[in-house]
């Protein structure tokens, strides 16, 4: 079980209930639990959308998409049944925070769920949690298990008319399907293959029904916001950028841990007061800011607010929260392989550009790094990444490429000083951080 | 489990799983026997089963010792973990010692990024770990495995 941590800095409201023992149901019941679906069974579906749109929610597995907005696509009248699907196949590298959700505050992703239920229509929601993450399935299903005991979930949910049912189900390994389309595809018990769009899930997902993705974070949100209302929630954060988020602070930091500030708290801030620092007198090198796919900022760029659209601004993304600290002694070009042989180790290969690219990208990285790098590698790297942009039917090309143009732009003289047979002037002395 | 579902293939994924569970791993019998039940190919519970990378189609050793590498634990000292593992347990990544203990592999990232370095031992995490603190815990499964 991980360890939770503390700052004065952080708003707590998706963590508020944690170290609460809220997983039991009772105890959620104390704490607010299921009040919020019951404000959302006496609104109209409409004003429960405009509430979630007005509060800035947006999407917390890294895209940050408008989250009311994401429900209004869904069609009011269907054929099929629509669905609700929370996206628990966290894995992108420096991400650990829906895990902690999980593990505290189930029931909370389970009225989340609920209240996106009510809004579009539907009936049926599905949790789905990464395969590695088997503990946290146990909880899952119990808490499913004790909201149904309690007819909080079933036939007519709190004598509303209305039925809703929720259903866990675990993945067996694989990033890819963190994607929206590939999620779909593995809940279907298929190979994560990402889908084409047109059509959006809204419209055509699950079986061919409109469904919901949503992350979940992003849904654990939701309960509060109900609670709190529109205008606080938006005000906790910055404009179009509403409430908190969990940022999972990670790598060369003195106080790493999973920490909810408000969005566009600021990034030097972060690194500095909230995560303590850098550890044995070393100097900040640079910041991977929303997981793994995100274009790492350099120790000049940090004076950055973490929100969406500033981070759009300064080049990079806000992507799922996951902030990685790499400290002087870092050699970038060994993390740029390390970051590529992930991506190649998870492309599905159903696109050629991502397949082709994240193979020859990691060869390239590789021999660069063991010292037979050529010159003309380091433009290949940036050209081969610049056209997988893009070309693929799911981000994972993108995921891929963006990265390493960064990494080849901002640190080209690393990169440089690798080549004509040079050993890896760095040395990684992770050890004494350990230590 | 079905009646979660409109279609039966939906429970494939996770029946694999827990099916590896049981066995140790996914054999011909359990391909057949999971395809039978669900009224698909083998062709296509094989074709899912390469897809995911917990699921493996090989015999491997009771305890699965799963390393991160990926940044966050490559930054506090994966790379060391899996090098002390190897010379430890005396295999290379998705080996399996000779008395069938323990398996090795270097994996993806787990999810345990601001506990890092991590190891998950089948679905149990340890974080925070220096390469003592693993030595511990690897003993420990050792007497578990053998008593």
């Amino acid at each position: 079980m991980a360890d939770l941590v503390s700052h004065p800095d952080e708003i707590k409201v998706v963590t508020k209930r944690f170290g609460k023992g809220a997983a039991n149901l009772d105890r959620y019941l104390e704490l607010d639990g299921y009040k919020a679906v019951q404000k959302a069974i006496a609104m109209t579906p409409d004003d429960a959308i405009n509430l979630v749109k007005n509060s800035g929610l947006r999407g917390r597995g890294g895209a940050g998409f408008s989250t009311g907005m994401k429900w209004s696509f869904v069609p009011k009248q269907s054929a099929k049944p629509k669905y609700i699907l929370c996206n628990g196949d966290e894995s992108e590298p420096g991400t650990c925070k829906d895990r902690l959700i999980f593990e505290h505050d189930p029931h909370s992703v389970i009225e989340g769920v609920m209240i996106a239920g009510l809004a579009v229509g539907s009936k049926t929601g599905y949790i789905y949690i990464r395969g590695e993450y088997r503990y946290l399935s146990i909880i899952m299903q119990k808490a499913i298990a004790d909201a149904y005991a309690k007819g909080f979930l079933g036939k007519n949910i709190f004598g509303s008319g209305k039925d809703f049912d929720i259903y866990w189900h675990g993945g067996a390994g694989a990033y890819e399907v963190g994607e929206e389309s590939a999620l779909m595809e593995s809940l279907e018990g298929k190979r994560g293959i990402p889908r084409i769009r047109p059509p959006f899930p809204a419209v055509v997902g699950l079986w061919g029904g409109p469904t919901v993705i949503n992350n979940a974070e992003t849904l654990a949100s939701v309960p509060h916001i109900l609670l709190g209302g529109a205008e606080w929630y938006a005000n906790l954060g910055t404009p179009k950028n509403g409430g908190t988020r969990l940022f999972c602070l990670s790598g060369h930091l003195n106080k790493p841990g999973v920490y909810e500030l408000p969005m566009g708290y600021n990034l030097k801030r972060m690194i500095y007061e909230v995560g303590g620092g850098i550890p044995n007198g070393r100097k900040l090198k640079a910041v991977v800011p929303g997981g793994s796919s995100t274009p790492c900022l350099t120790a000049e760029e940090i004076d950055v607010n973490m929100d969406f659209d500033s981070l759009a601004k300064a080049g990079s993304m806000l992507g799922s929260g996951g902030v990685v600290v790499l400290d002087d002694t870092t050699c970038m070009v060994k993390f740029a392989l390390r970051t590529m042989k992930f991506y190649k180790h998870e492309s599905c290969g159903w696109c050629i550009p991502c397949r082709e690219g994240t193979d020859w990208l990691e060869k390239t990285l590789t021999r660069f790094h063991a010292g037979g790098g050529l010159k003309k590698d380091i433009d290949n790297m940036q050209y081969l990444s610049e056209n997988m942009l893009g070309r693929t039917f799911c981000p994972l090309g993108d995921a891929a490429a963006m990265p390493t143009i960064a990494f080849v732009k901002k640190f080209r003289k690393e990169f440089e000083a690798h080549l004509d047979g040079k050993p890896c002037p760095f040395e990684m002395e992770h050890a004494a951080v350990v230590a | 489990m079905l009646t979660h579902y409109p279609t039966k293939r939906s429970v494939l994924v996770p029946t694999l799983l827990y099916a590896q569970d049981e066995v140790g791993h996914l054999n011909d019998e359990v391909v057949a026997e999971i395809a039978g039940r669900l009224e698909l190919t083998e062709l296509e519970v094989r074709n899912v089963i390469s897809y995911y990378s917990m699921l493996t189609t090989k015999a491997r050793g009771k305890f699965a010792v799963q390393v991160c590498t990926n940044i966050a634990c490559m930054l506090r000292g994966g790379e060391d973990l899996l090098t002390h593992c190897k010379k430890k347990l005396g295999v290379g990544h998705k080996g399996t010692t000779p008395d069938g203990l323990f398996y090795l592999e270097e994996v993806e990232c787990i999810g345990a990024c601001s506990w890092a370095p991590a190891v998950q031992v089948n679905y149990d995490f340890h974080e925070n770990l220096t390469t003592e603190k693993l030595d511990k815990i690897l003993d420990e499964y050792k007497k578990k495995g053998t008593q």
